[in-house]
């Protein structure tokens, strides 16, 4: 007799029925870390279009295409020059250890890049590490001293985040150690749940003014970053622009976080690769594209990612996640200590935690001795220069000197929706769904 | 006494005069006169200098202010002395909503009355209100105290952590997690200390006490409906 396969339910899968059985028994949400799992359109949906005939590409190994790109020419005296267009998102001391920051601020520096604090405030190890530091103003305040203010390169004011647009921040009591519980001014141990609206402004009339006073306050001399989540970009950063911005910071649906509930992580945002698209229309319509910089995450993890982005329109790009996995995030070491957190490398997602196999998302002294500063940092400058080899690769293949002559006439997208998303041909064809009536 | 005319002058010059004071300089007594409702009137301040703005500001007055005297003979706009670190901030009328936000120290005083949110996610900063406060004041309050010597608006210090709030007159009602404490004699004692400084008439004895219940400091399913 031969048994019929067995039949699961599309809408109540196993995953479903196991999380309904957990919600059920626990009477919590799920709170994880990391960023969505759920596949979505992405840059692995487009390809470029190297040159052949009717272009003329570049020698791979020998001319030159430069990767240099200046944040915040539009009213800072002293706008940031990095030596490559790729950024360290802001991730907070708190959310990772120490030792993580420091390695992240010198694989940074050393590559001419630049890092950025987070909530919780700017961490001494991450100053004396990071050249060229962007400080975060955040709804929450925590840490927030006009000293940083004064001794940063960049500010960056947090209206929301990618993987949780329109929440704010959540860091579990269990990495609110003495330290971070000070730098805070909060009790050591509870859960620290962070305001999503800022304490002094509302709207953008008052985010004018607000950025206005930061500018005041630093005698005019630091560009002013505006980061959104992509929820309704086209508005946000038209408002922020309006608002004065010198850099809007774009953080798609794929970004990274430390903890949040899955709920927000999984359902609410829209991918980096529309976002990104209603990004450049939106200073594209205000004649404001590469006047006012834009520098997009969520979701890159390679070269070919990198020269995507530029090509669609972005000045710059940063990475949280990817700096992460660089580090040594889900590495196939301390396998045992992966399993105790009931996961194992490669699909460990639990930052909120900290109880990081690896030493990054966590502040338990003994886990963050396992990252050794100098590998990191190694690591991390390895990784930041092969991304940039990678899209120096491609924009040559295309013809291009510079990064930032990567174009959206050198895309084509592999899937229907990829095409309606990124604004850019299918491949094979001249159609834009959603253009010109088609 | 050095005068600046914001009629004659920008206020980006006049903090950039500010910023520039060093150590042993003697420009200690300002007065800033037709400030005519501008915002950003002395922020980031970081030396010793006391100074006098006759007439109404606009946003954010003195914000970030660090050991600075600054008085406003006047109203003010939103986030007076946002995130103060310490210093003296008076404000001889009312003041707009978010008044001392995310203050980690020094001393707020607010002759009339503060609008809605005041000392919204404070952080150690002192602040002193001759009148009444508005709605969701001491929201998110981490650290320091808010002392009201009227009335305070509806949800008073929702979410509180480790802020104190006293209040002389009547609450509308309290927020999230926040309940009536015990005035102690030490109480007392601080609300007396703290009138004294910000130079306020009013009887100690009328205040009351409200700070944290801490129900909320780790989320428990059974107290989601606090939310």
């Amino acid at each position: 007799m031969v048994s019929a396969p067995r039949r699961y339910s599309a809408a109540f899968s196993p995953e479903i029925i196991a999380e309904i059985e957990r919600a059920a028994d626990e009477g919590l949400y799920r709170i994880r870390g990391f960023g969505t799992l759920r596949p979505l359109p992405s840059f692995d949906d487009l390809v470029l279009l190297g040159a052949s005939i009717s272009r003329y590409s570049l020698e791979g190994y020998r001319e030159r295409c430069a990767t240099n790109v200046t944040l915040g020419t539009r009213f800072a005296k002293k706008p940031i020059e990095l030596q490559i267009p790729i950024t360290i998102a802001g991730m907070s001391f708190g959310a990772l250890g120490a030792n993580a920051k420091r390695a992240l601020g010198r694989g940074a520096s050393a590559v001419g890049t630049s890092t950025t604090t987070g909530d919780g405030g700017m961490s001494e190890e991450e100053r004396a590490e990071s050249k060229i530091l962007v400080y975060q103003v955040l709804p929450s305040r925590y840490g927030f001293d006009p000293a940083h203010l004064r001794a940063c390169e960049g500010i960056e004011i947090v209206v929301g985040q990618g993987a949780k647009p329109g929440g704010g921040g959540m860091l579990l009591g269990q990495k609110i150690t003495e330290r971070v519980a000070e730098m805070r001014t909060l009790p050591a141990g509870i859960d620290q749940r962070s305001a999503c609206r800022h304490p002094d402004w509302t709207g953008p009339d008052d985010l004018t003014i607000k950025i206005t006073e930061l500018r005041e306050a630093t005698d005019w001399e630091k560009p002013v970053f505006v980061k959104i989540g992509s929820a309704r970009p086209r508005y946000d950063v038209q408002l922020a622009v309006k608002a004065g911005a010198d850099v809007v910071v774009l953080d798609g649906m794929q970004g990274g976080t430390g903890a949040t509930q899955e709920v927000f992580i999984e359902h609410a945002g829209i991918p980096t690769l529309p976002a990104l698209r209603q990004a450049v229309e939106a200073l594209d319509e205000l004649g404001m594209h590469r006047k006012v910089q834009l520098v997009i995450s969520g979701g890159i993890r390679s070269g070919a990612d990198v020269a995507k982005a530029l090509a669609m329109g972005a000045d710059a790009v940063s990475i949280g996640t990817a700096a992460l996995v660089a580090l040594g995030c889900n590495r196939a070491i301390y396998v045992g200590d992966y399993a105790a957190l009931g996961t194992e490398p490669g699909a460990c997602h639990h930052c909120h935690t900290g109880r990081c196999p690896v030493g990054i998302a966590t502040q338990d002294p003994v886990l963050e001795t396992r990252l050794d500063v100098a590998e990191g940092a190694r690591r991390v400058r390895n990784f930041l220069t092969v991304l940039t080899m990678e899209a120096q690769t491609l924009a040559r293949a295309c013809g291009k000197s510079h990064l930032h002559n990567l174009e959206p006439e050198d895309l084509a997208a592999l899937t229907l929706e990829a095409a309606a998303m990124a604004g850019v041909p299918l491949a094979g064809t001249d159609w834009i769904p959603g253009r010109n009536g088609c | 006494m050095i005068e600046v005319d914001l009629a004659q002058s920008s206020v980006r010059e006049l903090n950039q005069r500010l910023h520039r004071i060093g150590p042993g300089d003697n420009e200690h007594h300002w007065q800033v006169v037709n400030p005519n409702g501008a915002h950003a009137i002395a922020v980031g301040l970081t030396a010793p200098v006391h100074i006098e703005i006759r007439g109404h500001v606009g946003y954010y007055c003195a914000g970030m202010n660090a050991v600075a005297t600054v008085v406003v003979d006047g109203h003010v706009g939103t986030g007076l002395a946002e995130n103060i670190m310490s210093g003296l901030v008076r404000v001889r009328g009312n003041a707009a909503q978010s008044a001392a936000a995310s203050g980690r120290g020094g001393l707020v005083v607010i002759e009339g009355d503060a609008s809605a949110r005041c000392g919204i996610s404070m952080k150690g900063v002192t602040i002193v209100v001759g009148g009444s406060v508005g709605h969701m004041s001491a929201f998110m309050g981490q650290s320091g105290a808010l002392v009201v010597c009227r009335d305070a608006g509806h949800d008073l210090g929702d979410s509180i952590y480790e802020a104190d709030i006293f209040v002389g007159g009547k609450v509308a009602s309290l927020g999230a997690d926040c309940v009536e404490k015990e005035m102690t004699p030490a109480d007392l004692d601080r609300v007396a200390a703290l009138l004294g400084c910000a130079q306020i008439a009013a009887d100690p004895e009328r205040f009351r006490h409200y700070g944290s219940a801490r129900r909320l400091y780790n989320f428990r399913i059974d107290h989601a409906a606090e939310y």
